[in-house]
């Protein structure tokens, strides 16, 4: 028998690698846009520019691929739950001694670098997560595995919004992914989704309007069905909890969140009633993609980005770049990679023989699709603004390392796919 | 079951990926909002203003210049006062006004400057420096402002100022914008396109902060600015200046121009102002002050004040009545005074005595045979026909519609034609007993001060005038303007002048009160007019030109309640003659006289 770790090159499924790398590169040259400034004499390896420094991080990613990549495969199923103790313990101790970046105090810092330990929690959780459901005798319709398992996503999810990074903390619904495919009703994904859209609705149509809708629907379907009355409680409880949903819209926008995230709501509803104050991201970012017209201005002729109209351009609107200089087709041809990309994983995930590589996959792909969607959709006005990055593109080295160490997992697992059979 | 929710999961993947490539196409290919929003961000349109054309006079003084002066911008973002209240008092502006400034600003741009304070001058400009240092998001701007070394003149030079909404909608050309500036009056307005020169405009582009990043497509769109043309007039400062003086503390107007060319060498409506207080930053303060003045200094009185025309008037009826062959110069007529009043002693006078002496009757007289000469059987259609000819001989002298000097809003005066008197009568039944008093320049007879001195210049030029004119060259190669040296004659043959010529020589060598403007070494011909008034003081009104062979100049007077024509009128037309010819004047008692200004006893 062989070594366990003993690993071909060939076995690495390189499609995946290939269109990590593109994406990294293709990141890499928009952060340098971002910064470059015809009038100064830069270089795109210059280490203090953003550009430079994201480079040494390619090179410690790389490292830490390479770690990956000669460990022995047992280690992350053996030790994943050690693993997200550590980083439960990181999240801790950066509320005591982080330091405060923009807002969050979610940031450690050694010497020159700092590391931000929320970006780690996410594969630790995957693993956690995928350890957790790999359970051979675990039983899915006991409720109180689900709470155990909400639990473990939660945990991280609620240190991290303690961090004042909502953002991030909201990336862990990513796992609703996870637990749909291993078998949570999609009744709660629906009940998920239909209560996003209510929320949504409210805020743009009016609370008056969208419980006179709902009394209209409830009293036509009472009126046309059979009058049981089992089917008339039915309608009239479901009807009550929905007007319940949309009646504390109010009270969730003006209570329960800080007052920039109740910004970033307005703005996501209408971001012309201010586009100087809390609408200027918005307004900014879609001006950028939008002038960049079919094939865009060109390779570091962007503006709008290079130009400082558009904040955080480098880290969580990177997009804006993409859409100004290399223009609707660069922006499909990006999208069509992270589609591929997340396409890849979810085949990887399949053809997994263990059910901890296959769960812990479908958490990698919930991540990065939850960021994809996230991201590209706030910066063109579909979603309001949560500040989160673009996977391997945005500028930022706890990110690209995070994210490297997510998929290279995968990626290792998925070479001894074979060998795990045996156990 | 498995295999369905991956390929729903995968699905929703798809599905997501082109919602986004979708809205995508939707933002960046068919909607080109954004694309323009775009460039509003970054390119800032700087309009580089050209200087305006200078002025100078006949001798190459310059009479109208430039001067900086300083604007302070503001850029709203930019601002960070921590002492709002010192601001405000270091500006002397009280903090409602500056929160009222800043909210404009705001309300135009937030990262683009806008004008905050106006027009600081140079002294301001320096304390204005140290202290902007403190104040961030303040900043300053040059610009010019107009500057005049003389005090006169201010009506004919006119003034420019910030362009009003109303204009701003009629203006066709489409060239100006909010907050450009125009000439509203005077030569400022009639020569603006020449004097403005051309905007020009230099994209470039800026970064969030306001900040320079270099030209927009290249410079592909820069326009060079074009300085305005400068402008040489036909006044004579000096002697403008002069003429100032003397209208000092009266209510009227000195026209005096160079016959034979048309040029104006001065153009005096008084009460005027001194045309440095229409600059700069107090220019609101000062016009309302000058526009609830009741004596109008704005209003000029040059070429808008209509007056009935006076004595005067009886040299047009001479020629007039010499071309239609109705008299001739040898003709006498009685001096009748129950036809009219009249004064002096004489009783039978020819032509020339009769313009000496300004025989009311002897005009009515001569008037009569010129409108009744009995070309129609029915008095009523004689008189009709008479007039319409009448009225076109006096038209041909400039008078009864506007003259057309380089000025706006000259008036055209009145000269009475037949359907005039229709309506004014409401028939057809009114013959020359009831309109005799146009023949002595009383009656409906509107006339403008500039037409009395184009008249002048007509009897000195034996027949012909050319427009009077303030502007003689253009530019750098000193181009005349065509319509300035086209002459236009009189339907009066120049031999009839002669013997106008001779009677106002003779008005000034032997009149009674016309001593005034008779000079020792030069001859001056000339004649008065005293234009009455029921309630007030007479007008004082003199005509002249000299010398009377080889006319220099040509003067009309007009002394509003100055009393009879012989004194200020008189006075100041022979002091004006003299200092334009002599360059100087020896008679400093009919200075002092004319400068005390006690024309009534």
């Amino acid at each position: 028998m062989k070594r366990p770790d003993d690993i071909k090159a060939s076995k690495l499924d390189w499609l995946t690698i290939l269109v990590v790398v593109a994406l990294a590169m293709a990141g890499w040259l928009n952060i340098y846009a971002v910064v470059f400034d015809d009038q100064l004499d830069q270089n795109i390896f210059d280490l203090s520019l953003n550009s430079g420094k994201q480079l040494l991080w390619f090179g410690i990613s790389i490292m830490m691929i390479v770690l990956i990549m000669i460990m022995d495969i047992r280690f992350f199923d053996s030790f994943a739950y050690p693993i997200y103790g550590i980083i439960i313990l990181l999240l801790v101790s950066v509320l005591v001694f982080g330091t405060v970046v923009s807002g969050s105090k979610s940031w450690f810092e050694l010497g020159f670098i700092r590391f931000q330990p929320a970006e780690f929690a996410k594969f630790a959780t995957a693993l956690a997560v995928a350890k957790f459901l790999s359970k051979p005798q675990l039983k899915l319709n006991k409720l109180k595995n689900w709470a155990l398992l909400g639990l473990i996503v939660g945990i991280p999810a609620v240190l991290i919004a303690l961090q004042g990074d909502m953002g991030s903390a909201l990336v862990f619904c990513a796992f609703i992914v996870v637990f749909y495919r291993e078998g949570l009703s999609p009744l709660f994904v629906l009940i998920g989704l239909i209560t996003v859209a209510l929320f949504v609705l409210t805020l743009l149509t009016g609370q008056l309007y969208l419980i006179i809708g709902i009394l209209v629907v409830a009293s036509f379907l009472i009126a046309l069905g059979k009058r049981t009355k089992k089917r008339i409680s039915a309608i009239v409880a479901i009807a009550i909890v929905t007007i319940g949903v949309v009646m504390s819209v109010d009270y969730v926008v003006n209570s329960v969140m800080l007052p920039h995230q109740q910004n970033r709501v307005k703005a996501f509803i209408n971001p012309e009633a201010d586009p100087l104050g809390y609408g200027y991201n918005v307004t900014q970012s879609k001006i950028a993609i939008g002038s960049g017209g079919f094939l865009g201005k060109g390779f570091l002729e962007g503006t709008q980005t290079k130009f400082d109209f558009v904040p955080e351009q480098s880290t969580d609107f990177i997009f804006c770049t993409i859409g100004e200089e290399h223009g609707w087709l660069g922006s499909t041809i990006l999208i069509v990679l992270f589609v591929i990309l997340l396409l890849r994983i979810v085949f990887i995930a399949e053809r997994q023989k263990s059910n901890f590589s296959r769960i812990y996959g479908y958490g990698v792909a919930g991540i990065i699709f939850f960021h994809f969607t996230v991201n590209i959709g706030m910066t063109i006005g579909l979603f309001p603004v949560i500040g989160i990055p673009l996977p391997f593109f945005s500028y930022g080295g706890s990110s690209l390392l995070a994210f490297s160490i997510l998929i290279f997992i995968l990626l290792k697992m998925d070479a001894h796919r074979m060998q795990v059979l045996i156990r | 079951m498995k295999d369905d929710r991956s390929i729903a999961i995968r699905l929703s993947f798809i599905l997501i990926g082109s919602i986004f490539i979708i809205k995508l196409f939707f933002i960046q290919v068919l909607d080109e909002n954004y694309r323009l929003a775009a460039e509003n961000n970054v390119m800032q349109r700087l309009i580089q203003y050209p200087y305006r054309g200078l002025i100078y006079d006949r001798n190459n003084q310059l009479i109208v210049y430039n001067k900086p002066v300083y604007d302070l911008m503001v850029v709203p973002r930019e601002v960070e006062l921590k002492d709002t209240v010192g601001f405000c008092q270091q500006l002397g502006i009280s903090t409602d006004e500056f929160h009222e400034k800043l909210s404009k600003a705001k309300s135009y741009s937030w990262y683009k400057p806008s004008v905050f304070l106006k027009q600081f001058s140079n002294e301001d400009f320096a304390s204005m420096q140290d202290l902007l240092v403190d104040y961030p998001g303040f900043y300053i701007t040059p610009r010019t402002v107009r500057a005049y070394p003389y005090h006169g003149m201010a009506n004919a030079l006119g003034y420019i100022g910030e362009i009003s909404k109303s204009r701003l909608e009629r203006d066709s050309s489409s060239y100006y914008r909010q907050g450009d500036y125009i000439g509203i009056s005077g030569l400022e307005s009639e020569y603006e396109e020449l004097l403005r020169g051309k905007r020009g405009v230099k994209y470039r582009m800026v970064n969030v902060r306001g900040l320079e990043k270099g030209s927009f497509k290249a410079g592909k769109w820069d326009t060079i600015p074009q300085i305005g043309e400068n402008l040489i007039s036909t006044i004579d400062i000096d002697l403008q200046e002069y003429a100032e003086t003397l209208m000092e503390g009266k209510v009227g107007s000195v026209i005096a121009l160079e016959p034979a060319t048309g040029e104006i060498l001065s153009f005096v409506s008084a009460p005027s102002y001194n045309p440095n207080i229409l600059t700069g930053r107090s220019y609101s303060e000062y016009f309302s002050v000058l526009s609830k003045d009741s004596l109008k200094p704005l209003y000029n009185r040059a070429l808008m004040a209509q007056y009935r025309p006076g004595s005067i008037f009886k040299i047009v009826q001479a020629l007039v009545a010499l071309q239609e062959g109705v008299i001739t110069e040898n003709t006498r007529l009685r001096c009748n005074r129950s036809i009219i009043g009249c004064h002096g002693p004489h009783s039978f006078e020819n032509l020339q005595g009769a313009i000496t002496n300004s025989c009311n009757p002897y005009f009515v007289q001569v008037s009569r045979k010129m409108i009744n000469q009995g070309i129609s059987e029915d008095t009523y259609e004689d008189t009709r026909i008479g007039l319409e000819k009448w009225r076109a001989h006096v038209a041909s002298f400039g008078f009864g519609s506007p003259v057309g000097i380089d000025l706006p809003n000259e008036k055209g005066g009145m000269v009475p034609n037949v359907s005039y008197y229709d309506n004014a009568y409401q028939s057809k039944n009114w013959k020359f007993s009831n309109i005799q008093s146009i023949a002595i320049g009383e009656g409906e007879n509107l006339v403008v001060p500039l037409q009395m001195a184009n008249f002048v210049a007509i009897v000195a030029n034996r027949g012909f005038y050319i427009k009077p004119h303030l502007i003689k060259a253009i530019g750098e190669h000193h181009e005349s303007l065509n319509e300035y040296r086209e002459k236009h004659y009189t339907m009066v043959d120049s031999k009839y002048f002669e013997v106008a010529v001779e009677a106002m020589a003779e008005v000034v060598r032997s009149g009674t009160g016309q001593f005034r403007a008779k000079l020792p070494d030069i001859e001056v011909c000339g004649k008065t007019g005293t234009v009455q008034n029921s309630n007030t003081p007479d007008h004082s009104v003199f005509i002249a030109f000299a010398p009377k062979d080889d006319p220099k100049i040509a003067i009309s007077v007009y002394v509003e309640q100055g009393g009879q024509g012989a004194r200020a009128g008189a006075a100041i037309a022979g002091l004006m003659i003299e200092k334009y010819l002599n360059g100087c004047t020896n008679r400093t008692h009919m200075e002092e006289y004319v400068l005390k200004g006690e024309f009534i006893y």
